[in-house]
């Protein structure tokens, strides 16, 4: 939308900004591909879970994790193709209205990881419009990184759900996360506090 | 006999402590399967309506059955056990979140499948999308059983919860109309 008065961000920056902020072993769930790289790349913990398929879940896995564990608070990241894969979600969340859960979104209007074709949404959707018309009123773009750290604060404090838009650049993924999904599920159920290692 | 009470009087609906839904509600709660997505189907919706009616289970609609599956699958990851409902056109939706979430990161996924598509049914893509669910089941080698029979279904609901729980694999537990009644044509 050439309406948006936002800065063109980076999303290995965004991420480690967001997970800079993290000082309360909040779970965050990095969707497929470039997103859960980047956020793998910032460091990993013990609270993050990193998917490798299931395009589109990143904010229905965030909202189990967030109704399971309502004392945590729970991020989520996903890519603009991916949430276009799973809209329906918006209004589910917004139905339930965990107050621990904030879904951002990084849109670069592409699928970068197969070639960056264009999503079909590009230049046509705003995701913001869609998660307020899907009954997520806390919804916002975020202006540029300090607006961005702004808005992640205010998660912080939040008693609804909430979502926070990234316009970012087509660049790749910094990092590549390990492979290895019981191992992810394993320790990330550890991070949750929910097991012990054996 | 108690199928035909079933389908004829709404009365069966509201938490009848022998019947299909009444069984599958209870043997939910033992189990301590408290968050309950679903997609509806008309056959489940005495076992919706009583679960929504019951303040133990967090009862809700989804979009779409794979949305369900992802929310259960967080769930289990953050400590809470759940389960999916969903009718067998929607199972159809399954087969990728299957391969890349439930199956690879050993999450003991419990749907119920209201089967559709067999012993009556009047709608030929009911009918054609119910043959690709246990060819996709078996492809998976995912345990899978069809309950057709009220008095064995306890037992199978109760074993298969344990054994994925305790396997950390998915499980399917078909609904047959011989349990259910099903939908014909005249609902």
């Amino acid at each position: 939308m050439n309406t948006r008065n936002t800065k063109v961000m980076n999303r290995f920056d965004v991420t480690s900004r967001l997970v800079a902020k993290l000082k309360h072993e909040e779970a965050v769930i990095g969707g497929i591909g470039n997103t859960n790289f980047d956020l793998w790349a910032a460091g990993h913990r013990p609270q993050n879970f990193y998917m490798l398929g299931s395009m589109g879940l990143a904010f229905p896995i965030a909202l189990g994790v967030a109704l399971a564990q309502p004392g945590r608070r729970v991020f989520a990241l996903e890519g603009d193709g991916s949430l276009l894969m799973q809209l329906g979600a918006l209004s589910t969340i917004a139905a339930l209205k965990p107050k621990n859960l904030t879904m951002i979104v990084m849109d670069n209007g592409v699928y970068q990881i197969t070639g960056a074709q264009l999503t079909p949404a590009a230049g046509v959707a705003d995701i913001v419009a869609i998660a307020i018309g899907s009954g997520l009123a806390n919804s916002a773009w975020a202006a540029d990184e300090e607006d961005f750290e702004r808005l992640v604060d205010d998660a912080m404090a939040a008693t609804e759900p909430g979502l926070i838009a990234v316009r970012i650049d087509d660049k790749p993924g910094v990092g590549t996360t390990r492979r290895d999904p019981v191992q992810i599920r394993e320790r990330f159920m550890h991070g949750l506090g929910v097991r012990e290692p054996l | 006999m108690a199928i035909a009470e079933q389908r004829t009087s709404p009365q069966a609906a509201q938490g009848s402590e022998g019947s299909w839904h009444g069984i599958v509600l209870q043997t939910l709660k033992r189990n301590e399967i408290s968050l309950i997505p679903y997609v509806p189907d008309r056959v489940l919706t005495p076992l919706i309506k009583n679960l929504h009616a019951d303040p133990f289970f967090t009862t809700f609609a989804t979009a779409r059955e794979e949305e369900a599956v992802g929310i259960v699958s967080g769930a289990w990851m953050g400590g809470r056990r759940g389960a999916v409902l969903m009718q067998t056109s929607g199972f159809a939706t399954l087969a990728n979140v299957l391969a890349s979430l439930a199956v690879p990161y050993q999450i003991p996924l419990i749907m119920f499948v209201s089967e559709r598509g067999t012993l009556g049914e009047f709608n030929y893509g009911q009918s054609l999308v119910c043959r690709t669910m246990r060819p996709v089941l078996d492809s998976l080698a995912l345990e899978h059983h069809t309950i057709t029979r009220l008095d064995e279904l306890e037992f199978i609901t109760d074993r298969s919860i344990r054994q994925a729980v305790t396997t950390q694999a998915p499980v399917a537990l078909i609904l047959n109309p011989l349990l259910t009644g099903g939908k014909v044509f005249d609902k």
